[in-house]
């Protein structure tokens, strides 16, 4: 079966394209790219008005299967990621059992299958049980279908874990994602360490938490060679760090949330669980530094760090609220209000959520000339439309961004040429 | 004139208009306390429910008798005792709430921001007697009616604060309260327990005692939490009260007639020095009575009190 993608605007960073082109796949591929095409025997998808761009990619989420399927599973979880114009997701391994062996590994690959919408890449613990002392199976997780290596939720504390942790993991190409915190200096804390955790009485988590554990896992990753991805920067200092240590050649490249560059710690006011993260949204000096670093290229992903929880656990008291916001589903539109601030062109935008991750995590996948793989995503830019948190596919609905008018939506979503996400079957909250 | 305010959840929600009309209202009702029979029929028929998630045996007593002078139906709910708050989501002590029917909750919690949660999402007044590190604002209109008993006014006073003010719900709400009121606040601790932005406060900080109390009208001591001692943020009681604790030595510095206030209960030898305790600048007492009257008098404006009863 061969499709025919026509009359949209191709843009594809990793290639410098930006051009009226339309696009054939056959069995899944692209095969061709040009202007004008026509093939007789081919469906046409007319996407005239559209911006066509490689799939997105996110890979920081949590798909919370197995073991948490209250929350989210990885049909819904793929759901919400085709939804919001993702056609790969990368699943962290905080599920319960954990993903430290090839069996749940396994397990999640086979679920992604029966989903058939998102390609679902597991990422699996550093550690066995996340607990930080030894070393999971790494070279059988990677045969398996892991694509790196994180004990995200929470950091090695282990110096001499890390270290071996990022040599062991190099020795199968595996790349490590740290979740840097120094829990020490958290010491509890459930909000940004600033005036506003003062006025609202709430116990700080202070940026030298993060920024001394980037700082120790950069030098790691400078000492031993091998590849470090820093989660979810929140930080002004974590930005400056990473962006010398790239300066020197050191193998490390990092990732910011739509949150964090969205929000500050004011979002706390009102005791707004919503805003609870990990971690903390930040002060707006850090969220200018933030948006430096991904106009530079130093932070070169967007990922969402996609975290569903139940209403009850988000419906408590600010202190004992677990961390966290679904992503999916609000990613590309926080995005493109940054190509409206002229924070970033739209080509960078694209590059930060597509051909960026792909090259963070050693993908295959993030661009559209002949002989990839048909990912794709196509976007109305001039769409206007108002988040309904009820609305969301995700099973969860923690979003503080409920209410939110955005512009710029997914029209359609195709995974190896196969149409997963048509906007005007989705969701109703798109007017 | 209608009060205007549903709830009493801080200091930031009260003008200096709402202030002085609170104290205002709180002199009249100072009043009652004094006479022979303490009751007025006031609040007859309103219930309120006291619900205490914290120990505390002061602020509860001080507002169940100014519940009890105003002929309302009170009813205690303490967290250590009571199932019906054991181990149950805060949602559900709101419903729990809400279908008993009360008028007004008085509501002290643990964490920041629990007496907001009530208010958002129930239809009864909610008076915060304390939430975590955040506010205690019924404890800053006790400190406020007192000094201005003592001193007459409020504005341009020179009032120092000294302690544990990170992690002290009292400081907060004074330092707004005393703010909004045109007084001058120092603050005064080791920088481990000073909070982040301090000097934002409205405040000046000072990491001596001394300079903070220099010239000082009024002196407030906050209570040291046992559990301070020998953790990260204090190396002992000892060493506290040698650079920190008031004493008749530094109390020297203040004003001759300054006042000193602590809210309860004191550690002697610790953040205040037996001397000063038992010495004649000491206004812990009138604290205590004034209590009981700012209580009543926010109790009987927010359930819509325009004139004063008899
Ligand atoms: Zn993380
Ligand atoms: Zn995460």
């Amino acid at each position: 079966m061969k499709l025919l993608i026509k009359g949209g605007r191709l843009l594809d960073p990793a290639n410098g394209i930006d051009d009226q082109l339309d696009l054939l796949i056959e069995e899944g591929i692209v095969v061709a790219v040009g202007v004008g095409l026509n093939e007789d025997d081919a469906h046409i998808l007319d996407v005239s008005n559209r911006l066509v761009v490689p799939g997105l990619i996110d890979i920081h989420v949590h798909l919370r299967e197995p073991g948490y399927e209250y929350k989210e599973d990885v049909l819904s979880g793929t759901r919400a990621a085709v939804a919001g114009g993702f056609t790969s997701v990368a699943c962290m391994p905080n599920t319960d059992p954990v993903n430290d062996n090839k069996t749940v590994t396994s397990y999640i690959l086979q679920k992604a299958a029966e989903a058939g919408l998102a390609n679902v890449f597991p990422v699996g613990a550093i550690s066995k049980g996340l607990k930080g002392e030894s070393l999971s199976e790494m070279g059988e997780l990677g045969e398996a279908g892991c694509v790196a290596m994180s004990d995200d939720g929470r950091p090695v504390r282990d110096g001499e874990i890390m270290r071996r942790a990022l040599e062991y993991a190099s020795t199968f190409g595996l790349p490590v994602i740290s979740h840097a915190e120094d829990l020490s200096l958290v010491s509890g804390g459930v909000m940004n360490d600033s005036f506003v955790a003062t006025e609202l009485g709430l116990k700080g988590i202070p940026w030298v938490a993060e920024d001394a554990m980037v700082a120790r896992d950069v030098m790691l990753a400078e000492f031993t060679g091998a590849r470090l991805h820093i989660a979810h920067v929140s930080t002004r200092g974590a930005v400056e760090i990473i962006r010398a240590a790239q300066k020197r050649g050191v193998m490390v490249t990092a990732e910011v949330t739509p949150h964090h560059f969205t929000l500050t710690d004011e979002a706390v006011r009102g005791y707004d669980t919503n805003a609870k993260m990990n971690p903390p949204l930040r002060s707006a000096d850090d969220l200018a530094a933030i948006r430096e670093g991904l106009a530079d290229g130093t932070i070169g992903v967007i990922a969402t760090d996609h975290a569903p929880h139940h209403r009850d656990e988000k419906n408590v008291e600010f202190n004992i609220a677990l961390n966290g916001i679904v992503g999916l589903e609000t990613a590309l539109p926080l995005t493109l209000r940054l190509v409206d601030e002229g924070v970033l062109t739209l080509a960078e935008a694209i590059d930060r959520l597509s051909s960026g991750p792909a090259r963070a995590l050693g993908l295959h996948r993030g661009q559209l000339t002949a002989g990839h793989v048909a990912d794709i995503t196509v976007i109305d830019l001039d769409a206007r439309w108002t988040l309904n948190a009820a609305q969301l596919q995700s099973k969860s609905k923690n979003t503080p961004f409920d209410g939110w008018s955005f512009k710029g939506a997914v029209s359609h979503t195709l995974v190896a040429g196969k149409l997963v996400f048509d906007r005007l079957e989705g969701r109703e909250s798109i007017v | 004139m209608s009060f205007g305010h549903k709830h009493i959840l801080g200091m930031d929600q009260l003008s200096a208009d709402d202030i002085t009309r609170i104290l205002d209202t709180a002199d009249s009702f100072k009043e009652i306390s004094a006479r022979e029979i303490k009751k007025v029929p006031t609040l007859r028929g309103k219930t309120i429910i006291n619900i205490f998630f914290e120990a505390s045996t002061r602020t509860r007593a001080s507002f169940e008798i100014a519940e009890k002078r105003l002929s309302a139906d009170t009813l205690n709910i303490s967290a250590s005792t009571s199932a019906l708050v054991k181990g149950e989501t805060l949602e559900d002590t709101a419903r729990n709430l809400e279908a008993m029917h009360p008028d007004i909750i008085v509501m002290r919690h643990g964490h920041s921001g629990a007496p907001h949660y009530l208010a958002e999402r129930c239809n009864f007044s909610v008076i915060n007697a304390g939430d975590g590190a955040h506010e205690h604002p019924t404890q800053a209109l006790l400190d406020l009616m007192t000094i201005r008993d003592k001193k007459g006014t409020i504005g341009g006073l020179t009032v120092a604060i000294v302690g544990d003010i990170a992690h002290s719900r009292v400081a907060r709400s004074n330092i707004i309260a005393l703010n909004t009121m045109g007084a001058r606040v120092r603050l005064a601790g080791p920088r481990t327990l000073l909070p982040t932005g301090a000097d934002r406060l409205g405040a000046e900080v000072f990491t001596d005692i001394k300079g903070a109390l220099d010239g000082a009208d009024v002196v407030m001591m906050l209570r040291i939490q046992q559990e301070r001692q020998g953790s990260p943020l204090l190396p002992s009681n000892r060493e506290y009260s040698r650079f920190f604790g008031l004493n008749p030595d530094n109390l020297q510095r203040a004003k001759e007639d300054a006042i000193v206030m602590h809210p309860g209960p004191m550690n002697r030898g610790v953040e205040i020095a037996s001397s000063v305790a038992d010495g004649p600048r000491n206004v812990i007492l009138d604290q205590v009575e004034n209590g009981v009257a700012v209580r009543m008098a926010l109790l009987y404006l927010i359930s819509g009190g325009e004139k004063m009863a008899e």
